[in-house]
């Protein structure tokens, strides 16, 4: 279909999000197709990642292609100083396809453009996922049967948290309504809202977890991460700001699910696992559905 | 008096560009964003002098250089008002306006610490957010929005 690289989830226009979407439904039924054998796929992650890095390269072996790469940028010549162009020039030369993360934003972007090959973002600092959003977006529409006229819940760190910027750029393309639940230290930054506005998207703000829990279609739990503060006096201020546990959810819409990006620290208790609200765990299971998706996508396979 | 100083100011080029109305505060800026450091051209540059419209002005005359209008351009983001003269065999030839660009390449700096562009040699790349006359730049690799930095 597409011979490009994904960077940013604003590169794929709604056609190109939904067309992934339903290719990753043919992998939720058929997990091992080998349709991309003696592919050469490179996972270089310059950052520590479990999720990502893995259900990457599962997907990438459940193509039917190999995978080279390296989990920590230590033990490469970026030790020595290689500049990521160098590094990027020389990869690009062996493999098919490039999927990194990253520390410094724009990254990924940058290694597209000297690239002579796909690139696929794993992850640039704190900015674009894509293959997140799009993980978000299939576990919503497989949830809820469809992406139109749904109202998203996004409780936590909605200033330094790239997945819910993300999602509500790619759910912008549907009738959506948002709720942004979050203290006043980590609201949604004015530059997303005003995005809404000009595509006439409603949304409503509140710092308290109750007040729209039973009014939501998708409840999108996020983690307040440490490591974007810089001020640790202001991260023990909100750390623990919302606690979901399963007596909340008594009055909630029956269809509702609750998504969290993981890891989860103390926002969700354990007693919610087992509440047919939970969605979590099988979200990062559409995970290696949608990211076989978009490699087969980019490579022209689908 | 009068046309004395007019004569000065405007009339002593022979063939080349006067840069009219930049912002005095930015006519060093100026130099800088046309490449003007070390060139062997004959440069006269006039800063706060006065001016019916702003106060206080700059101009900046450069003999036997002429400019695209993709650099001059780049000029409109810290100088939007600024006039630009043609002057050959000491006639005004032309007189133009500038255009704010869409985007811009190399000349500015982006602001957020953890961007590439600030850790390895890239070349900077932004768009240009003109929001009611306030000017930012978003940069094409982080995505991040911020005032304009020059480098």
């Amino acid at each position: 279909m597409m011979k490009k690289s994904l960077i940013s989830i604003q590169d794929f226009s709604k056609e190109e999000i939904l067309h992934v979407l339903e290719v990753a439904k043919e992998f939720e039924k058929n997990r091992s197709r080998n349709i991309l054998e003696g592919k050469v796929i490179a996972c270089i992650f310059f950052e520590p990642s479990t999720r990502t890095r893995l259900s990457f390269e599962t997907a990438v072996n459940r193509l039917g292609a190999k995978v080279i790469g390296f989990s920590d940028a230590s033990n490469t010549s970026v030790s020595k100083g290689e500049t990521l162009k160098d590094t990027i020039k020389m990869v690009s030369n062996y493999v098919d396809m490039i999927i990194m993360r990253h520390p410094l934003e724009g990254s990924s972007r940058y290694a597209s453009e000297v690239s002579s090959v796909p690139v696929v973002n794993a992850g640039d600092g704190a900015n674009q996922h894509p293959s997140q959003t799009l993980l978000d977006m299939y576990s919503i529409m497989q949830t809820q049967g469809k992406l139109d006229g749904l109202t998203i819940n996004m409780v936590g760190d909605l200033k330094y948290g790239r997945t819910t910027h993300s999602l509500l750029q790619a759910m912008s393309h549907f009738d959506t309504e948002f709720i942004f639940t979050a203290p006043d230290e980590l609201k949604m930054p004015v530059e997303y809202k005003d995005f809404l506005k000009e595509k006439g998207i409603r949304y409503t703000e509140t710092d308290s977890l109750e007040e729209h829990l039973n009014d939501c279609d998708i409840l999108y739990m996020t983690r307040v991460q440490q490591e974007r503060f810089t001020d640790p006096m202001e991260y023990e201020k909100v750390k623990n700001v919302y606690r979901l546990d399963a007596s909340m959810l008594k009055n909630v819409r029956p269809g509702m699910k609750i998504l969290h990006p993981l890891p989860r620290v103390n926002e969700i208790d354990q007693d919610v696992d087992d509440t047919p609200y939970a969605y979590y765990f099988k979200q990062a299971e559409n995970g290696l559905y949608v990211r076989m998706a978009i490699i087969s996508c980019l490579l022209g396979y689908r | 008096m009068e046309s004395i100083s007019k004569e000065l100011k405007v009339s002593a080029l022979e063939n080349g560009t006067v840069l009219d109305h930049i912002p005095a505060e930015n006519v060093y800026k100026a130099l800088d964003i046309l490449n003007l450091k070390g060139i062997e051209n004959q440069i006269t540059i006039g800063i706060n002098l006065n001016s019916k419209l702003y106060g206080k002005k700059g101009i900046i005359k450069i003999a036997d250089r002429f400019f695209e209008d993709d650099e001059l351009n780049k000029l409109a983001l810290i100088a939007p008002h600024a006039t630009v003269n043609i002057i050959r065999n000491f006639q005004v030839v032309e007189k133009k306006q500038l255009t704010m660009p869409d985007r811009i390449e190399g000349i500015a700096s982006c602001m957020n610490p953890k961007c590439i562009t600030n850790h390895q040699p890239v070349k900077t790349k932004f768009s240009v957010v003109n929001e009611n006359g306030k000017i930012s730049l978003v940069c094409h690799y982080c995505e991040k929005q911020s005032e304009i930095i020059f480098k």
